[in-house]
């Protein structure tokens, strides 16, 4: 009966999917169709190039016509073209959708790496220390509501490097999850272990990483979870801030060019991609989850 | 049998939060290789009196002793069973009394310590389930294992929390028995808390029986006249046909449902009166009817 429901989903999905695809089908359908171009003498054709149309451009069903959007077959072809050399680097306006991948992901990582060395530790004492939580607690509520881009000029600023303010931007945004599922986690572990380790002597440090550590850990890996969410969401307006490199920035140099195909694209990668790196956290956190 | 010296002291101990006196001057010895059950009613303060021996809790008033030492904090030296096992539930059985094991011997190899696991492990039973999470196990074998770690790190006073509160009837009949059968081996000094009154009959040499709170004192220490060995009838399945069974379970239902009431408020004695029920008295005791108790005098403590 479960094998069924899966299978009954997934024709479900698909359906959708064809239903979707067939929308976008009808609604391009009119602008799909190119003016014959062997009808046109050679000053016809220049004449329709002066009025900024491009009759040999249009045959070859790169760009769309009055509406701009693309075909279904214009929109495969992109993607096949993106996926079939994703590494290829032709200068700053011109690189693989693999190498802008890349260079995003970087960042995210170093970015929430940099916040999970400080989130997870301070949460640690936050946990732990009654006092600090409440000496601490006014300044995470001022700022953990600041959206992350408005660190942006600041971190600019003072950091004077764009590269590293878009890291910056990660680590700001990637660290209060973290430093407050930590907290809580740290807090709300059952005192009858705790009362275990004190009747066995467990020093301090043995204690924090043998016990406290693991009956946190679930609740941690869902901050970490929230976090690279976030951080996902956030480095695509940071990189369209910064420019230079990053997904982002392909998103938005590809809305210069206006190449609505390469943004379709784009997206779609966006998306997968954070639903990867989800799928990731969401395999971490069920090996750390305990049944009780 | 109860030798003079008294290995556990406790004297005048006492908790209040604020005004409220839970209990005062409370005073009782267990010799070593005792057995001693601690019953009254709930709020009584049994739980907050073994915390002060386990060294989680700190009394207001007081002192208790080890081994002519004060009890100051938590030490390995006295094993605690909880009431909710307190087993780490992302430990095996094995990985949880290692745990236990490793705080004691810290300076032992791998292969020593799992040898030592499986060992306790082995003597409650449970060596078919040693790889198994606590999820896995049923409510009698959590509680096992909880045993089994308060014994691996051979403490020399074991303290038990109504271990066995959360068991069904006769889950708690069978770990009561292997706990018998393991503390006449080991001759381990147990002090255990319990609601039952047949669990401290058949495990207990001494049974302090309180008053109710608030102001709640040891009232009474009722001395078990049976033998404690099990090959001479002390057994769950015979207890029952024991004359003196009768006589000592009245004196205690006797005390829980009626005086236990009327010492509330600091009226009982601070310090306890001894009896031994059945020993003097009509020679062939009914059931139905509380048998007449010996009050002895107390020696004084110290």
């Amino acid at each position: 009966m479960k094998q069924s429901l899966g299978l009954r989903a997934g024709l479900l999905s698909l359906l959708l999917l064809g239903l979707l695809l067939g929308i976008w089908h009808l609604a391009t359908l009119g602008s799909a169709a190119p003016a014959p171009t062997v009808a046109m003498t050679a000053e016809e054709i220049e004449y329709a190039k002066l009025l900024g149309k491009d009759p040999g451009r249009e045959a070859g069903g790169a760009t769309a016509g009055k509406s701009g959007f693309p075909t279904l077959a214009q929109m495969g072809g992109v993607m096949v073209k993106h996926l079939r050399s994703p590494f290829y680097d032709n200068g700053p306006n011109d690189k693989g959708i693999g190498v802008q991948l890349g260079h995003s992901l970087a960042r995210v990582a170093l970015g929430f790496v940099l916040a999970a060395l400080v989130a997870i530790p301070l949460g640690f004492v936050i946990g732990m220390s009654p006092l600090i939580y409440r000496a601490l607690d006014p300044f995470i509520q001022v700022l953990k509501p600041i959206s992350p881009l408005a660190w942006m000029p600041l971190a600019l600023y003072t950091i004077k490097d764009s590269h590293i303010s878009g890291i910056f931007v990660i680590f700001i945004c990637s660290i209060w999850p973290m430093l407050l599922n930590t907290a809580f986690g740290v807090a709300s572990v059952r005192k009858e272990w705790l009362n275990v380790a004190r009747t066995l002597e467990v020093r301090p440090l043995r204690k924090a990483f043998e016990v406290i550590l693991p009956a946190a850990a679930p609740t941690i890996l869902t901050g970490m979870r929230i976090s690279m969410g976030i951080a996902w969401l956030v480095i695509v307006a940071a990189e369209m801030l910064v420019g230079g490199t990053g997904i982002g920035y392909f998103v938005w140099n590809e809305w210069n060019n206006l190449s609505l195909p390469n943004v379709i694209f784009a997206i779609l990668v966006i998306g997968v991609v954070g639903m990867l790196l989800d799928l990731m956290f969401a395999r971490l956190q069920k090996a750390v989850t305990y049944a009780d | 049998m109860p030798t003079e010296a008294e290995f556990l002291k406790v004297e005048a101990l006492e908790k209040r939060y604020g005004d409220a006196v839970v209990f005062d001057s409370v005073n009782f010895g267990i010799a070593l290789g005792e057995f001693v059950c601690i019953i009254g009613h709930s709020g009584c303060g049994k739980t907050t009196i073994l915390n002060v021996l386990a060294g989680l809790e700190s009394a207001t008033g007081g002192h208790a002793f080890m081994d002519n030492r004060e009890i100051a904090g938590p030490s390995l030296d006295r094993g605690v069973v909880f009431q909710g096992h307190a087993l780490m539930p992302w430990l095996s059985v094995r990985r949880n009394i290692a745990f236990a094991v490793r705080s004691k011997w810290p300076q032992w190899g791998r292969a020593q310590v799992d040898e030592h696991v499986q060992k306790y492990v082995a003597m409650v039973g449970l060596s078919a389930a040693i790889d198994k999470k606590p999820s896995e196990l049923s409510g009698g074998m959590k509680q096992r294992v909880g045993i089994a770690r308060a014994f691996a790190i051979q403490p020399r006073m074991l303290l038990l929390d109504e271990p066995f509160g959360a068991l069904d009837a006769l889950t708690r009949g069978t770990i009561q028995d292997e706990l018998l059968r393991i503390c006449a081996e080991t001759h381990q000094t147990v002090f255990m808390i319990t609601h039952d009154v047949d669990e401290a009959i058949l495990l207990a040499d001494r049974i302090l029986l309180m008053s109710n709170g608030p102001q709640a004192r040891v009232a009474e220490i009722v001395k078990n006249t049976m033998s404690r060995d099990p090959a001479k009838g002390r057994q769950r399945a015979t207890l029952h046909h024991d004359p003196q069974y009768y006589r000592i379970r009245n004196h205690l239902v006797d005390f829980l449902v009626a005086r236990s009431k009327d010492l509330s408020h600091g009226r009982a004695p601070a310090q306890p009166l001894q009896v031994s029920p059945g020993l003097e008295g009509d020679p062939e005791p009914s059931p139905e009817q509380p048998a007449p108790a010996r009050v002895l005098p107390l020696r004084h403590v110290a």
